[in-house]
């Protein structure tokens, strides 16, 4: 009988903590497919966030390291450079990569580290449940915007990919969501782009995925992901961002 | 016999690279000696000084308090030093650049117009080393032979080519009455 | 012919951190350490090991948090503000058990302080320093000598207990030049390795990980480091004892156990006769020969280049049985023999 459907190798049979509708776990899976598709699952190590993806190391079925808060960028570099030949990537989320991490996610891409980062943007602080993101939307309300992001308090909503694309040092960057079966298609082929510019030594490659959160969004499942589509999508918008392997 | 010497003057004297050179012909000797030198923010045209303690036997604070010896390039680094030497210690003097006052019963004070002399051999970034030259005849602390073997040490590479004229500013401090 | 070389105390540590297997050195500028960096800079490409100048001491200490997982003999240096950024990633260390070595050439401070070379952060350095129960184990060289042979024995400590190891020096130190032999370096490493993180070929997965949420789980591994800090504390206690049955014992490290040295000399040439402790390791804190002078000597006088720290460690462990004095100088300023010898008088 042909078998049509079965857990990936990288992922563990731990259940998941994540909320009903979340988007990590999609994402979990289409890394562990690629890493499994790849055949890297031996080689590869990644490194989990401080964020609602800290238990990560408890999912996937490969060597997996924590780090502190926004520096997996750090952490990724000096696993990549003592072992280049091993497969090295972080998985991040918003506050993570983009507020207190700054500073290491722009170092890392322009030196050009031959990692891949998975960034989850689901514009807002997941797991201390509900704060305002730097990626959360003017207007939005969150536990420290109670009454709306207002850009002349919080400034405006960071669009990493295209921050990321004035650096010489990136070479793939795209923006994908996981809202539809389409689009975590597209996901995934962009996750496996990205692994493989790692592989052939290219240099840096990040995917965003916007994602969602219906808990701390305080909406439904399909009112999330309406969300995303309506709202995210229209300041983010999805596609391939930069792609130097192209040139 | 322990001598604590400091030796200071204008950043771009060649003070640090003074003291290197006398620590490195102590060594050489097989003397206890360390270097410890200012390091200030300004890299040039601030004041610039260095600590050289010389021994027979192990060397405790690299600091110098109260130094034995004085080699002075310049006016404001007198004005600092001078009230630290000991009494009746060695004050050596860049006069082309120091008019003083040093009455002899404060300090055995030599006078010499380092930087004229280095001028008129051809270079005259190395009235450091003509100075060193006269306080080493005066303070036989190590040997001249020790000095130049020192020199070739320390001037490598491209610096070799100043190795000539360096060897020459000390034996003319060495000479200089 | 001598042997030996004249070199600056920093690049003398950078030379034995090499000699000693160091595989990745990260680095971020700071007066008075700049010619660490700098000469890590050039030496390690020369060795094809690995060097980055980081975009901030937190990324530096990140970094070695990486290369430490991966298996390597990572380090950092930095002086004090710097040293202040590297504190989380020296307490997640800690909590993941991961060896490395942080080099802290102390200047003055608080703040941005000053250049000075000081020993204002012995606190920071032996009680913790970031959030959390855990010690690093930190060795305070006396000499370029020392500094030359110090990172190997930082980094086999480290790895022996897994957990990070500090050289804590300052500022005269790293700066001053003097004659030191290029002795041979022993880099025997600790053969347990099954815990880095290279790729799971042919064996399990691995996770390092300080998150213990489980019921009794933080407890239970808090339980564990402490068990190991205390078993570095009866095994590695390390210090130098000189005139061991004099009257009044001088307690020093470092920079400033050197000026207390030159004051034996001028006490030495009148008669008098001081002793000196000068521990070698600051944590674990060398308690138990402090225990037994303190049933010998008159008194301790303890001088540091700070306002007072090391003399909390010396009285708890002479335990009020010997009167415990200090003298220090704050803020980048040196002791001076002289006003050791004065101290002396008063006691």
């Amino acid at each position: 009988m042909k078998k049509l459907f079965s857990k990936p190798e990288s992922l563990t049979d731990t259940d998941h903590k994540y909320c009903p509708g979340c988007g990590h776990g999609i994402v979990h899976r289409l890394v562990a497919e690629v890493i499994d598709e790849l055949g890297i699952r031996e080689k590869t190590i990644g490194i989990a966030p401080v964020g609602c993806a800290v238990f990560a190391y408890d999912y996937w079925n490969f060597d997996v390291t924590e780090a502190s808060h926004g520096r997996p960028p750090a952490v990724a570099t000096g696993i990549k450079r003592f072992l280049p030949d091993r497969v090295v990537f972080t998985y991040q989320g918003d506050g993570d990569l983009a507020a207190i991490g700054m500073a290491e996610t722009i170092h890392a891409a322009n030196r050009g580290e031959n990692i891949t980062v998975i960034f989850i943007n689901n514009a807002i602080y997941g797991m201390t449940t509900g704060q305002m993101a730097p990626t959360s939307l003017l207007g939005m309300k969150t536990t420290t915007s109670p009454f709306g992001r207002d850009p002349k308090l919080a400034g405006y909503p960071i669009r990493v990919g295209e921050l990321l694309s004035t650096l010489e040092g990136t070479t793939f960057l795209a923006r994908c969501a996981v809202d539809s079966a389409k689009h975590v298609l597209d996901a995934k082929k962009a996750i496996k782009k990205a692994f493989e510019v790692q592989l052939a030594g290219k240099g840096y490659s990040m995917v965003e995925i916007l994602s969602q959160c219906p808990p701390n969004w305080k909406k439904s499942v399909p009112e999330s992901l309406e969300y995303v589509r309506k709202e995210m999508m229209s300041y983010f918008p999805l596609g391939v961002i930069k792609d130097k392997t192209k040139a | 016999m322990r001598e604590e010497l400091i030796i200071a003057g204008f950043g771009g004297q060649g003070i640090m690279f003074t003291g290197t050179l006398l620590s490195q012909a102590a060594m050489i000797e097989g003397k206890f000696v360390t270097y410890f030198p200012s390091y200030g923010a300004e890299v040039r045209g601030g004041t610039a000084n260095c600590c050289v303690t010389i021994d027979d036997t192990t060397i405790g604070s690299p600091v110098i308090i109260n130094p034995d010896s004085l080699l002075i390039l310049n006016k404001p680094s007198l004005d600092r030093f001078k009230p630290r030497l000991k009494k009746g210690g060695l004050l050596v003097l860049n006069s082309t650049l120091i008019e003083d006052e040093v009455k002899e019963t404060d300090a055995k004070v030599v006078r010499l117009p380092a930087t004229d002399i280095a001028e008129r051999s051809g270079q005259i970034r190395v009235a450091n080393i003509v100075a060193l030259g006269k306080y080493l005849a005066i303070r036989k602390i190590v040997n001249q032979e020790s000095v130049l073997q020192a020199l070739e040490a320390l001037l490598t590479g491209k610096k070799k080519e100043l190795l000539g004229l360096n060897r020459k500013a000390l034996i003319t401090g060495y000479e200089y009455k | 012919m001598t042997t030996k070389r004249l070199m600056k105390g920093n690049e003398a540590l950078g030379e034995g951190a090499i000699q000693a297997g160091c595989g990745a050195y990260f680095g971020y500028p700071i007066t008075p350490q700049n010619e660490l960096t700098e000469y890590m800079s050039r030496r390690m490409l020369e060795e094809n090991r690995v060097f980055i100048q980081s975009e901030s001491e937190l990324a530096a200490i990140n970094m070695v948090f990486g290369a430490s997982v991966a298996g390597a003999r990572a380090m950092t240096s930095s002086s004090s503000p710097g040293v202040s950024l590297k504190q989380e990633g020296l307490s997640y260390m800690a909590g993941c058990e991961l060896p490395g070595l942080v080099v802290n050439v102390q200047r003055g401070g608080p703040g941005l302080g000053n250049i000075s070379g000081s020993q204002a952060d012995y606190f920071q350095a032996v009680k913790g320093g970031g959030h959390g129960d855990y010690h690093l184990i930190v060795l305070t060289p006396g000499s370029v000598q020392e500094l030359y042979e110090m990172p190997a024995l930082a980094f086999s400590l480290s790895e022996k207990y897994r957990t990070p190891a500090m050289i804590l020096t300052d500022g005269i130190l790293a700066q001053m030049q003097e004659p030191m032999e290029a002795v041979k370096i022993d880099t025997t490493r600790d053969e347990n390795r099954d815990w880095i993180l290279d790729g799971c070929k042919g064996r399990a997965p691995r996770k390092i990980r300080s998150l213990l949420m489980e019921e009794g789980a933080l407890e239970a591994h808090n339980r564990h480091l402490q068990d190991k800090y205390n078993l570095i504390k009866t095994q590695e206690q390390r210090y130098q004892l000189i005139n061991e049955q004099a009257e009044i014992m001088l307690v020093a490290y470092g920079i400033s156990a050197r000026v207390c040295y030159t004051a034996i000399q001028e006490a030495n040439k009148k008669g008098a006769k001081l002793g000196l402790l000068r521990p070698l390791t600051v944590w674990p804190f060398p308690e138990k020969i402090l225990q037994e002078l303190a049933l010998k000597v008159k008194a301790f006088l303890v001088v540091e280049l700070n306002a007072g720290q090391m003399v909390e460690d010396v009285k708890l462990a002479v335990n009020g049985k010997t009167p415990v004095h200090f003298y220090g100088r704050a803020g980048g300023a040196c002791v001076t023999p002289g006003e050791i010898l004065k101290e002396i008088e008063k006691i």
